[in-house]
């Protein structure tokens, strides 16, 4: 089935309008602006996005705690970061993203280690601030090799209103200025998770570099080359196989944000000669902040694919001398057999399958280019949690007439994927079993299913595997019973 | 007879703890079995009853036990004047964690631990202002079915009333909650009978007692006592003891108010004259700025 751009864009929008006849009124009219149909040299995707979901359908957005504990703070291996209020949010939330990470767990590195205040009925009543500062002392003795603590505020902790500043300020005095980062990131506030990566991002800003020794004698020494890694969680180890492109460019990695990094990198990072941003989404904030108080030029980058990985290594390298844009042609060519070689291997087992995305704020565009250099086709994506400059960013990734669907509801999802009928769905695990029930191949795009990395040109060749893994299962040909097959 | 269900509401200061403590001090002499209920997390609910204030509160008990459920009625309960029992919520210190939770938590056990059998009233004693759903659990379904209001002549205290009139239209007709009447606590104030009653009438309800000022209960509030034990023979016991009689012959009496706008209540005030006419053009300004 093949359609011209007019007319796909045309049944795109009126698969739209089914999809929205179902809701009522009131609710059709507001989805409606979250669902669209992205055209040719449009400034944005035409959606609406970063608003509160519709009580009623299913989202599939997280909340301001799983953006602070889940994404960016809970990956620094060397500290504690105490899921602060009721048990709940810390037992679900553990250990559910793979942030890979280097150290002797339990000893000097904490990241698959869940630690709760276990808010009983009388910290409610009384307060939690008590607890909080024996927890603290606790910690200290039970774990004294750890560089810092964060309190992850669950949502009671803003109802009740305890102090979780005044104990942090008064620990870190105790015990000789240690790192104690209060987050105020209760899961009320704000409409997803997004709202919570800007809060710990904030934080960082506040209790890290704040309170830095300006006058301290550096604790390393600087050279023109020092860049950090912004924005990568190192999920199934993507940091590791970025940083190798970036060292072996010239570039020295002096901080990883945050996946398998540590206090002394975020610390080091204000003396960055360039920021690397991958996930923009969860990290521009500070990012902007480095850029205004300490001058630190940052780029966006895109190390999904070949295509994407040699621009992006391009374009680092043009903030940096010849040395440096050198080593980036160097770094392209030296990989370029691999490339060709997977490329040649599965894009004839790809070309022409097409995919629909939903994932959270950075993967629904940063994708698209990997798929394409295996031959496939993205056809409809959305985000979790994007804001409207994601969308923007997205123009230069979608084609003309692909459907877009901000914040999905679980039913709109489904209707849209059995109406276009993709050879491929990535998303989440909570969409996994329902699309594989359909009879659609599936790959998880946040966990990349167990498997990865699928950053850097390591994680094409693993990443090129496992959608051909996925696609070409012969399990797909046996969905249908045989008296249920056409003759 | 069945449980009799009451709880005392009121402006802060207005005296509904001495009030309140006074008429079930005058109820338990006409040989009610009575269970008191202090809401306030500063636990004085009871404190002329047991001749000090509570020291064992359930919040407090629970905190240091580690549960609710790690505790037994018998450790919450103290008895004072005239048998009559008396349990106080308590809760934290100002500033931090929620009184309002805790008072849930506290009217929960004493539910579950069988606290209101063998009684004829259990009395809650609410902290003045209804700042959040905890301080509204015992109008809620299934707690105190009248509410005694206590107030004054002043505006504040008429205020509050209203208010808290409104609260129990809220939950009157999910739970059942009524409201019992009025009870004046004398200030001294203009007109003050005319306008307790010109308020009772406004919200659908009556004035059940005029309880006039007597010094004779600040020196019993000095002995951490009622004036029903102090001073059984004075002309104010013998006004507790008719509030009493009125609340026990008010079974089955309470109304649903209705709760009047603000400015239906500066109405009220300009009509009994305890208020001019509001000129608009004064209105903001200071006094400096009117001499000018």
């Amino acid at each position: 089935m093949s359609l011209t751009v007019e007319a796909n864009t045309q049944r795109n929008k009126q698969l739209v309008e089914e999809v929205l006849k179902v809701y009522p009124d009131k609710t059709a009219k507001k989805r409606a602006k979250h669902l669209g149909v992205y055209e040719d040299g449009k400034s944005d995707c035409g959606v609406k996005s970063n608003i509160k979901s519709i009580p009623g359908v299913m989202t599939i957005r997280g909340c301001a705690y799983a953006g602070s504990k889940g994404v960016v703070w809970g990956p620094i291996k060397d500290m504690i970061h105490i899921s602060h209020g009721p048990v709940g949010c810390g037992q679900y939330s553990w250990a559910a993203r793979r942030n890979y990470y280097i150290g002797t767990t339990g000893i000097d590195t904490f990241v698959t280690m869940q630690f709760t205040s276990d808010f009983q009925e009388k910290d409610i009543v009384f307060g939690g601030d008590k607890k909080l500062a024996k927890i603290i002392d606790e910690i200290q003795v039970l774990f004294p090799l750890n560089h810092g603590i964060t309190i992850q505020s669950e949502c009671p902790i803003g109802l009740i209103g305890d102090d979780i500043e005044a104990v942090s300020k008064a620990k870190s005095k105790e015990y000789t200025g240690k790192t104690i980062v209060p987050v105020r990131c209760e899961g009320f506030r704000g409409v997803s998770q997004s709202l919570g990566h800007h809060i710990a991002n904030d934080t960082i800003r506040d209790w890290v570099f704040d309170k830095l020794d300006k006058d301290a004698p550096p604790r390393f020494e600087p050279s023109p080359y020092d860049v950090a890694i912004i924005g990568d969680y190192n999920i199934g180890g993507d940091a590791w196989s970025s940083r190798i492109l970036l060292e072996e460019m010239g570039l020295r990695v002096i901080a990883q944000w945050s996946g398998d990094g540590s206090i002394a990198e975020l610390e080091a990072t204000p003396k960055a000669k360039l920021n690397v941003l991958h996930c923009y989404r969860s990290m521009n904030y500070i990012s902007r902040h480095m850029e205004e108080k300490y001058g630190i030029p940052w780029v966006e980058y895109n190390f999904f694919g070949p295509s994407k990985i040699a621009a992006s290594l391009r374009e680092i390298a043009s903030h940096f001398d010849d040395n440096i844009k050198e080593g980036a042609e160097r770094v392209i060519a030296k990989y370029q057999p691999l490339m060709q070689a997977v490329i040649d291997k599965y894009r004839p087992r790809l070309e022409g399958k097409k995919v629909m995305l939903f994932v959270g704020g950075l993967r629904p565009r940063h994708v698209i280019g990997a798929y394409e250099d295996l031959g496939m086709e993205v056809i409809g994506t959305g985000y979790e949690f994007g804001h409207n400059d994601d969308y923007q960013r997205t123009t230069h990734y979608v084609k003309d007439g692909t459907l877009i669907y901000d914040d999905v509801t679980g039913y709109e999802f489904e209707q849209f994927v059995e109406a276009l009928q993709p050879d491929l769905v990535a998303s989440g695990i909570k969409e996994k079993y329902v699309f594989q029930k359909m009879g659609f191949p599936f790959r998880q795009m946040h966990s990349w299913d167990y498997s990865g990395p699928y950053h850097g040109y390591d994680g094409f060749a693993i990443f090129a595997r496992d959608m051909d893994m996925a696609i070409n299962n012969p399990v797909w040909s046996l969905t249908k019973a045989p008296w249920q097959q056409q003759a | 007879m069945s449980l009799r269900q009451i709880a005392f509401y009121g402006k802060g200061g207005i005296g509904k703890s001495t009030t309140s403590q006074n008429t079930l001090a005058a109820l338990a002499e006409m040989g009610q079995r009575i269970l008191i209920v202090g809401c306030d997390p500063k636990a004085d609910s009871t404190r002329l009853i047991l001749h000090a204030k509570a020291q064992d509160t359930i919040l407090s008990l629970a905190a240091a036990a580690g549960t609710v459920e790690d505790l037994e009625l018998e450790d919450v309960m103290k008895v004072g004047y005239r048998d009559i029992r008396c349990v106080e919520s308590g809760g934290p210190e100002p500033g931090v964690g929620c009184a309002g939770r805790g008072v849930i938590t506290s009217i929960n056990f004493l539910e579950e631990e069988g606290a209101y059998e063998g009684i004829d009233y259990v009395s809650y004693d609410v902290l003045g202002d209804v700042v959040c759903g905890g301080f509204a659990m015992p109008i809620r379904e299934n707690k105190a079915q009248e509410i005694y209001i206590v107030m004054s002549g002043e505006m504040m205290a008429m205020y509050a009333a209203n208010n808290i009139s409104k609260g129990i239209l809220k939950y009157a007709n999910s739970g059942g909650v009524r409201l019992g009447g009025l009870v004046c606590n004398e200030r001294q104030t203009d007109k003050e009978l005319e306008l307790a009653e010109a308020l009772a009438a406004k919200l659908g309800t009556t004035l059940i007692h005029f309880v006039p000022r007597d010094n004779v209960v600040q020196h019993a509030e000095l002995r951490r006592m009622t004036v029903m034990e102090y001073a059984p023979e004075s002309k104010q016991a013998e006004e507790y003891r008719t509030l009493a009689r009125k609340i026990h012959a008010n079974a089955g009496n309470g109304i649903i108010p209705t709760p009047i706008t603000m400015d239906e209540l500066e109405d009220l005030l300009m009509e009994h004259g305890v208020m001019k006419t509001i000129d608009e053009s004064l209105v903001g300004k200071t006094a400096e700025e009117l001499a000018a």
